[in-house]
């Protein structure tokens, strides 16, 4: 079979990352796909410790580290810093957690979307504070258990739903979003040459599973992502010049089987996951509404 | 001049191997170098070789590149094992 993904590697052995982390593997495609002339922005996120400590760096490319809201606003300076200088040729990528997309830094990364610089904004969700301990944000998934939505006797999991933030880009009109996962590599390392290829600002929403976070087997990081779009609970989608495409797997396993490889969603009762898989199902309809007008 | 922030080692000067709770074994007399088990290593700790040497399902397969586990910095997650689709890399535990 051959080799479609570039051979060269960007992000080095030797990384500090928990075994079978799928932050890394999305580390690993985005520099494929964005070649050597790149500088990466990583606000606090799991991706500030995986590097490793000074003075060693896993990554063959320019790394600043940022502040947690300013991942926006860093790649904004860059580009403009790098344009004046003439090196137009330079890529720009953020490279932000969940929470410092969702909750901390969405004010940053509107603005900078709104702005119109030619940057790349990269979220990888792993769907919870993991860099700190497991705490929830905003896009965190219904029902799921973290350490600030400890299930106990109370039944105290996460009441509210997921936090799109590839769909509030959308909104605002941002010339291409994607969703990608790491199960994909093929189609996430085209997502990002196609998003290199676009002048303007860019978004793509990588779904990286955790395995100390969302409680499975770091052998299954693959298997739960590929569930994950599967079932349809993380659609995967491209949003480019204001037309939606969305991918429709052939198989649709049933939702258990997603929710029992983790340890997260364990504590559901069978009504409880009923109530999920109602909320996938409305997300998948409205989406295909979306597709069609 | 200006002075150039140069103070930085390479990740891959470290030994990641004391991670690691059981190790992947590639059975080459079964592996058709699909490459399926390069694409999904977390740890970029699986280099593609061509050796003629190596076992293979059969001959026209000892031609093309085959992985090679990188040791010193696999950290023994097991994804290799589970995704590859023909059962060639077990994981087998380590012992001191």
């Amino acid at each position: 079979m051959p080799i479609t993904i570039p051979r060269e590697e960007y992000m080095q052995k030797g990384h500090t990352a928990c075994a079978g982390c799928g932050a890394t593997l999305s580390m690993r495609y985005v520099l494929k796909g964005m070649g050597p002339k790149t500088a990466v922005t990583v606000p606090a996120c799991c991706w500030s410790v995986i590097p490793g400590e000074f003075p060693y760096t896993a990554l063959d490319v320019p790394l600043l580290y940022t502040t947690f809201a300013s991942a926006g606003a860093s790649i904004s300076g860059l580009r403009e810093g790098l344009d004046s200088q003439g090196k137009e040729d330079y890529n720009v990528v953020a490279f932000a957690g969940d929470g410092g997309t969702a909750d901390i830094g969405l004010q940053g990364l509107s603005a900078a979307m709104e702005r119109g610089h030619n940057v790349l904004y990269i979220m990888y969700d792993n769907e919870a504070y993991m860099n700190t301990g497991i705490q929830r944000s905003g896009s965190t998934p219904y029902g799921a258990w973290t350490t600030t939505t400890p299930v106990g006797l109370k039944r105290d999991y996460k009441r509210e739903k997921k936090k799109y933030v590839a769909d509030l880009m959308m909104a605002q009109n941002v010339p291409y979003v994607a969703t990608a996962t790491v199960a994909y590599p093929e189609d996430l390392e085209r997502k990002i040459s196609t998003a290199k290829s676009i002048k303007g600002p860019k978004f793509i929403q990588i779904l990286s599973p955790c395995p100390p976070g969302w409680y499975y087997n770091s052998a299954d990081t693959i298997k739960v992502s590929r569930l994950a779009v599967e079932t349809r609970v993380f659609p995967l989608y491209e949003f480019k010049n204001g037309k939606l495409t969305l991918f429709k797997p052939a198989k649709k396993p049933n939702i258990t089987e997603y929710l029992s490889l983790q340890g997260r969603f364990g504590h559901l009762k069978e009504d409880e996951i009923k109530e999920v898989e109602a909320a996938v199902a409305e997300r998948w309809e409205s989406l295909l509404r979306k597709e069609q007008n | 001049m200006a002075i150039l922030p140069i103070t930085y080692l390479s990740s891959s000067t470290k030994v990641m191997s004391s991670w690691r709770t059981s190790k992947p074994v590639i059975d080459y007399s079964k592996c058709t170098r699909c490459a399926i088990c390069w694409k999904f290593c977390p740890d970029v700790a699986i280099d593609l070789v061509v050796d003629p040497n190596l076992n293979a399902p059969s001959e026209r397969f000892r031609v093309l590149e085959a992985p090679s586990i990188d040791y010193d910095h696999c950290k023994g997650c097991g994804i290799c094992g589970t995704e590859c689709p023909f059962g060639a890399i077990e994981m087998v535990r380590e012992e001191i």
